[in-house]
């Protein structure tokens, strides 16, 4: 699925334009807990989550993931942005909660990172 | 050198144009620092130890006399001589090198003496300008080649080439990060540099990834846990080694702090999104081999490897 369509789909406001929107996500990931997202992720995945602290970018740097969406209309800090600015990841928000944003995008066809 | 038939490796054909580009005076430190001759080794002891080297020039004035190092301190302490003058201590066969030089040549003189360090000469002036260690070019040609990764995202780049360049009879580089405990705004900031520059050195992104996931992990428990460590990376053509070491308060019992979901972590941690036992169990994944030792109450030191995929 095109970033771009992620974006559609979740009604998301760009915050950061990391990466191209015609990037394409290959599977998502919907997580609070870091070390579950560098356990299970897929590099190139998507990241669904709640937390917007500086290791959440972190985190993305070091799985190899390109985009983030922030759920539950949570507005990250200045670090948090600054440092994706930095990292040329994606910044996107939505005001869903993690349930129905992480539904609409299975719904849709995006693939967990277990069955990619 | 051959490179790989699928994908051209334009970086590694860099690496080599660059040592014969560069001149020394663009990789060596400027900022020298040195000691008289007059110097006691235990005032050596003090000026290594503040400023982080491990060997200086010795000067008289203007005139450089000799040049003295770690391996010389330890020998005097050794001899249970911490008294004992430079002059006396020090080696007063001095190898240089000109600042116009090309670094191949400095990379020579490495080979054929076994010397550390070599002070750097102005060839006209004939006085000091520099020290060059093996560090300080390989410093000056990571920074080159990251300007160009960045450029031209060559990511395939094979391990070793810029180690058969650089070194003869070692084959081994070490970067070392020092993480803070207690400063969570900086928390991931030392596996992050780590990563950037396994990826410039030319590390597959898949060991990278595995590597880097892994010393997060170990970066976070440092963070949490201790007042401070290291994450000290050793890069060899055949893998790659993290040691986290830290002086914090121990773990008492391993097989347990092993256990997914097993945790001693504080509530604060979580909101940082860790802390919820997974930390080891996930480095222990990612990794080739891995080994812990820890002493409650003296510290605990961490290793783990992951080998290479070419």
């Amino acid at each position: 699925m095109k970033l771009q369509e992620v974006i559609d789909i979740l009604g998301a406001q760009t915050l950061v334009n990391g990466v191209d929107a015609d990037v394409v996500v290959e599977s998502a990931c919907g997580a609070d807990l870091m070390s579950d997202v560098l356990t299970y992720a897929k590099a190139g995945a998507l990241l669904l989550t709640g937390l917007t602290t500086v290791q959440v970018i972190y985190t993305a740097e070091m799985a190899d993931i390109r985009a983030i969406c922030f759920v539950r209309g949570k507005k990250p800090p200045e670090e948090t942005v600054s440092l994706a600015q930095s990292k040329k990841i994606t910044l996107v928000k939505t005001s869903l909660p993690m349930f129905e944003s992480c539904g609409k995008l299975y719904r849709h066809g995006l693939k967990g990172c277990s069955e990619t | 050198m051959m490179s790989d038939e699928t994908s051209p490796v334009p970086t590694t054909g860099k690496a080599q144009e660059l040592i014969y580009e560069l001149r020394v005076e663009q990789a060596m430190t400027r900022d020298v620092v040195a000691v008289t001759p007059d110097n006691t080794m235990d005032d050596l002891r003090n000026i290594m130890r503040e400023k982080q080297i491990s060997g200086t020039p010795v000067m008289e004035g203007d005139a450089l006399v000799g040049i003295v190092s770690i391996e010389d301190l330890i020998k005097s302490l050794a001899q249970g001589q911490p008294q004992a003058k430079v002059r006396d201590k020090m080696c007063r066969n001095v190898v240089t090198l000109y600042a116009d030089e090309p670094i191949v040549r400095a990379l020579n003189r490495f080979s054929s003496y076994r010397y550390g360090r070599f002070p750097v000469i102005d060839r006209k002036s004939r006085k000091l300008v520099g020290m060059l260690t093996k560090g300080d070019i390989v410093h000056c040609l990571m920074k080159r080649l990251e300007t160009n990764r960045i450029h031209a995202e060559l990511r395939h780049y094979r391990p070793g080439h810029l180690f058969e360049d650089i070194s003869s009879d070692e084959s081994t580089l070490t970067l070392r990060y020092r993480i803070t405990g207690g400063d969570f705004d900086k928390a991931g900031h030392g596996s992050s540099t780590l990563k950037n520059s396994l990826l410039t050195i030319g590390i597959h992104p898949e060991t990278t990834r595995r590597i880097t996931i892994a010393s997060y992990e170990a970066e976070m428990n440092i963070v949490v846990f201790t007042q401070g460590g290291d994450l000290i990376a050793t890069i060899e053509p055949d893998g790659v080694t993290v040691h986290a070491v830290d002086n914090g308060p121990g773990i008492p019992d391993i097989d347990l702090a092993m256990q997914p979901g097993y945790s001693t972590a504080p509530d604060w941690v979580r909101e940082l999104g860790f802390g919820a036992g997974m930390g080891l169990p996930n480095i222990k994944n990612n990794s080739d081999e891995m080994t812990i030792t820890s002493t409650v109450g003296e510290g605990t030191n961490l290793k783990f490897t992951v080998h290479t995929t070419v």
